[in-house]
């Protein structure tokens, strides 16, 4: 190890924001499969349609819940009324579908010409009977994943802020726990309860999928936490309860704006804790929850240690190897954590948008990972540009780049390793079991390209690209 | 406001990016807002591009709106002059950015002013046309900036090539099979002893746009893009543009007959027909094919087709004229074009279906039950559910319209190409056979909820075990048909009988 390499604190730059990522109305493609009884409009113009149509591949099949409000050139010269327009297109969709919350999903458009939909959607809401959840999802103010912060934030607003009294209710409104429950008698349910320590209320925030909810709800149950509910829930009408100085945790690092509302709006007391990403991380995810309900974890250290013997063979593949993050979807410093704990080395760190605030567990996480593996800090590139990106890439040659679906094809090309940053966001990484999953998909281009090593076809464009 | 699923022709911008990024050494830079600029995914994953696409956002966030975008826009064009040295810089908005109304015209003249290359604004209007439309205005305003920029240097090329030439006008990044299409049309004029004098966009350099006027003929193969182009040449320059698609072994022979026409009047003496007539009958399979036993099999099958004016129109003159085959519906998405099309296929068809409307189009081929169908990715997708197949003829375009293998729609490997997917859509000869037998190995379990599940009929024990005997691949047809059947007879049960007597009714 030179002295060069030596540790250094988290450096943070700041560059021209020309850079690809996606629109943060892509969240309606996971949000509107996660709240079963949901339906997503969103209210912009061809160009978001034909996004999400073509770039999302999200083909509408037999029964969409989620439709484009297409504004045309009446709406954006204000020749139609917005609220008349919209009127006769919910009541349309409640005729079709009859959705238990429309979400509307305001567009760049809509914020450029100052469409006041918050001002519309009480009215409207009173009129058709359908709650309406306003979420500024605009590409002004946002990047990718924070699109799904946006609806959360919102959707925090309507979560009931009274737990029912009857117990039985409690229970029907807390979906995970009714599945965890199923097929119990209640008895056994009831000794099952005694297995929680005795601690205030915990809702957990961050959109993940079904079977990622339950293992983390296990993973705290192990310790006597209950999670009382997650936000989002699987249906709008089973949104958790949140009380004045209930505790809440975020799953994800992109929900910094959910995190302040819990906070400020509903009185939530936020646990800040690194994400429960890559075994490290989800055990300090635990640990930290755990500390503040006084509770002494038990068994994390072999659980940890368990995983981490699992993913050995692949670990063995990238320990010792450099990556760089492009900067996509805000999962970047979780991910970079991550991999300098498998013993990569991360040279860069493009990250769109960087709370430092809710970042900051992560962060100081980061910091002390490359100290103890002895590698140097990253760069923390927030707002990058991709031209000046792709110079350096050329410089410094990682042996795998993480990057946005505009640049893998041209990176590939030249003989540089990439893997699609959407891909993290798509696939189920959280916790302890799915640690392998990030794993699977990290070395998936260095083992794809191993086995075509010996070909030589390294780099197959015909002449070094014009710097 | 509309409520829209789906989008047969994208937003304009994606028309105009299409075709700067199909010339040589040019550079778009878009002006909006962080995530309208997926036009570089689509370029780079559906076409499997080995370079960057050559478009630079400059991102409009709120910092920009609130302090004016001119700097930051003029900042960006200048920058990557220095850097990549493009011969030519595109600047255009997205449908959200052109509402800011910027005089972005001012811009470009700004930014002009520090820039070696060209600068130019795309002239389209966001909320008036589509992808197809603003693709053919973009590549006219172009050319006609080169046009005349090398009359004020008097750099015209003057008179024509010494032999017979064309410009084949309308190639572009992402255009439906439009790579290997070019290759044909280019083995094609090698045949005929045509020269090939430019090929626009796709991979044609700014510079050379001076040469058009020497070609002896326009050749436009898609009638979605370069049509603006060759009129405003033949407006400028006389020269002729033949529009006829040569696609199919008729409108091939057809288009070659007015090459034929239109050299000749310049002074040229060729005879094309025993070309014609050995490539018809000898070279292409297609004609052929239509006279094998294989194709008697499709004779009356009922089909649809839908998709952009070019590949509808060709498609439905194809199964109709030349493979027998009876098209019940064409239909276009091209609503701005929509005479044109009615025109080409009134005579094949019994009815003309003009919607960009997805959900009808689902209807219309629920409704009439289509032994195959010719479409987008979204018929595809509704002939899935309907269990009808289906042949993709047309954009919206996917992955899929990449082929690595060679296949062109055009000329007279087109016609053997178009032939296979007509063939290989349809359920083939033998299996015809089994479904008149009714027989077949085929006996899993009758998948009850169907597209008519819910539905106040029952099948008896008798008849659910006939059904069963059905080959699986036609059994939804089947019960579909015997299930209309008995409920326009009044039946409540439907017994093995019930379902012969449907069979016999629909003549299956």
């Amino acid at each position: 190890m030179t002295i060069a390499q030596e540790p250094t604190a988290l450096n943070f730059e700041c560059e021209t924001g020309n850079y690809h990522t996606f629109c943060p109305i892509s969240c309606v493609a996971w949000l509107y499969q996660k709240i079963e009884d949901s339906f997503f409009l969103v209210i912009g113009t061809k160009t978001c349609g034909y996004f999400l149509q073509n770039a999302m591949g999200v083909m509408i099949f037999a029964e969409p819940r989620y439709a484009m409000a297409e504004l045309e050139e009446g709406d954006i010269s204000a020749q139609l009324n917005d609220y008349a327009e919209l009127k006769r297109l919910c009541e349309q969709i409640k005729r079709d579908r009859n959705p238990s919350v429309i979400v509307w999903i305001g567009t760049c458009t809509t914020e450029i010409i100052k469409m006041d939909l918050e001002g519309l959607a009480p009215k409207l809401e009173g009129e058709i009977g359908i709650p309406i959840v306003v979420a500024r999802a605009n590409g002004l103010d946002y990047a990718f994943t924070q699109g799904e912060d946006t609806v959360l934030a919102a959707m925090a607003h309507r979560c009931p802020d009274k737990a029912p009294v009857a117990e039985a209710e409690k229970n029907e409104r807390n979906a995970v726990q009714k599945l965890l429950n199923f097929g119990k008698k209640k008895e056994l349910v009831a000794q099952e309860e005694s297995e929680y320590v005795d601690h205030p209320p915990l809702v957990l925030f961050g959109s993940l999928p079904d079977p990622v909810v339950t293992q983390l709800t296990l993973e705290l149950k192990k310790q006597g936490i209950k999670v009382s509910g997650w936000l989002p829930a699987k249906r709008f009408t089973e949104l958790p309860v949140l009380e004045e100085g209930y505790y809440v945790a975020g799953v994800n690092p992109f929900l910094s704006r959910t995190a302040t509302t819990l906070m400020r709006r509903r009185k939530c007391k936020l646990i800040g804790a690194p994400f429960p990403i890559g075994p490290d991380g989800t055990r300090a995810w635990i640990e930290k929850i755990c500390s503040v309900f006084g509770i002494t974890p038990k068994g994390l250290d072999e659980r940890e240690a368990q995983i981490w013997a699992g993913l050995e063979d692949y670990v063995k593949l990238i320990r010792g190897k450099s990556v760089f993050f492009m900067g996509d979807n805000l999962l970047e410093v979780s991910l970079a954590r991550f991999l300098v704990r498998c013993g990569m080395t991360v040279q860069e760190v493009g990250i769109p948008y960087m709370d430092k605030r809710y970042q900051a567990a992560e962060l100081a996480m980061l910091e002390k990972a490359c100290q103890e593996m002895g590698v140097p800090s990253p760069k923390m590139v927030e707002k990058p540009d991709n031209y000046n990106q792709v110079q350096r890439i050329y410089d410094l040659k990682p042996d795998l780049v993480i990057t946005g679906m505009a640049h893998a094809n041209p990176l590939e090309a030249r003989g540089i390793n990439t893997k699609w940053s959407v891909e993290f966001t798509f696939a189920q990484i959280h916790g302890f079991t799915n640690a392998r999953d990030i794993l699977e998909l990290v070395t998936r281009p260095l083992r794809r390209n191993n086995n075509l090593k010996d070909l030589g076809w390294d780099k197959l464009v015909r002449e070094e690209a014009k710097i | 406001m509309k409520l829209a699923y789906w989008m047969y022709a994208g937003p304009a911008h994606i028309g105009t990016l299409r075709v700067a990024t199909s010339f040589k050494n040019v550079h778009a830079i878009m002006h909006a807002p962080l995530g309208d600029d997926y036009f570089n995914v689509m370029r780079s994953m559906l076409s499997r591009e080995r370079d960057f696409t050559p478009v630079t956002t400059s991102v409009v966030d709120r910092h920009v709106l609130a302090r004016g975008s001119q700097e930051k826009v003029v900042d960006n064009i200048t920058r990557k002059d220095a850097e990549e040295r493009p011969d030519l810089i595109v600047l255009t908005p997205t449908c959200t950015s052109s509402i800011l109304q910027e005089d972005l015209e001012n811009f470009v003249e700004r930014a002009q002013l520090e820039a070696k290359g060209d600068v130019l604004l795309a002239d389209v209007n966001h909320y008036r046309v589509n992808e197809l439309q603003a693709g053919d205005r973009t590549l006219h305003q172009i050319v006609q900036y080169y046009i005349e920029k090398a009359r004020k240097k008097g750099e015209l090329p003057e008179g024509k090539t010494a032999k017979p030439s064309v410009n084949i006008i309308g190639i572009s990044t992402l255009g439906f099979h439009n790579n290997h299409d070019c290759t044909e049309l280019k083995r094609l004029m090698a045949d005929l002893g045509i020269e090939v004098n430019a090929v626009i966009p796709e991979g044609a350099s700014v510079h050379e746009l001076k040469n058009l006027p020497r070609a002896w003929f326009n050749l436009v193969p898609y009638r979605e893009l370069g049509l603006m182009t060759a009129n405003y040449l033949e407006k400028e320059f006389g020269t002729p543009c033949i529009d006829i698609v040569p696609m199919g072994v008729v409108e091939t022979a057809r288009c070659i007959r007015k090459i034929q026409e239109v050299i000749n009047a310049q002074g040229a003496d060729v005879n094309y027909e025993d070309y014609i007539n050995e490539q018809t009958l000898y070279v292409s399979q297609a004609a052929w094919f239509s006279r094998s036993i294989d194709c008697q099999n499709l004779t009356g099958k009922k089909a649809v087709v839908f998709g952009d004016n070019t590949h509808a129109a060709a498609l439905t003159k194809i199964l109709s004229r030349e493979m027998g085959i009876h098209v019940v519906w064409a239909g276009t998405y091209c609503k701005y074009d929509a005479d044109w099309f009615r025109e080409q296929v009134s005579e094949y068809c019994d009815e003309v279906l003009i919607t960009e409307d997805h959900g009808e189009i689902g209807d219309a081929i629920a409704r009439v039950e289509p032994s195959a169908i010719f479409g987008t990715q979204m018929e595809r997708h509704v002939g899935k559910r309907l269990d009808i197949p289906c042949g993709v003829i047309a954009a919206p375009i996917h992955v899929q319209n990449f082929p690595i293998g060679y296949k062109p729609f055009l000329g007279y490997e087109g016609t053997n190409q178009i032939t296979d997917l007509i063939y290989n859509s349809f359920t083939l000869g033998m299996e015809d056979h089994l479904l008149e037998i009714f027989g077949g190995h085929d006996t899993k379990e009758v998948i009850t909820k169907g597209i008519s599940a819910g539905s106040d009929l029952s099948w008896t024990k008798d008849g659910l075990a006939e059904l069963n005997k059905i080959p699986g691949f036609v059994r939804g047809k089947v019960k579909r048909n015997t299930e209309k059947f008995a409920r326009d007879r009044g039946f409540k049960d439907i017994s093995a009988e019930v379902l012969y007597a449907a069979k016999e009714a629909v003549g299956a």
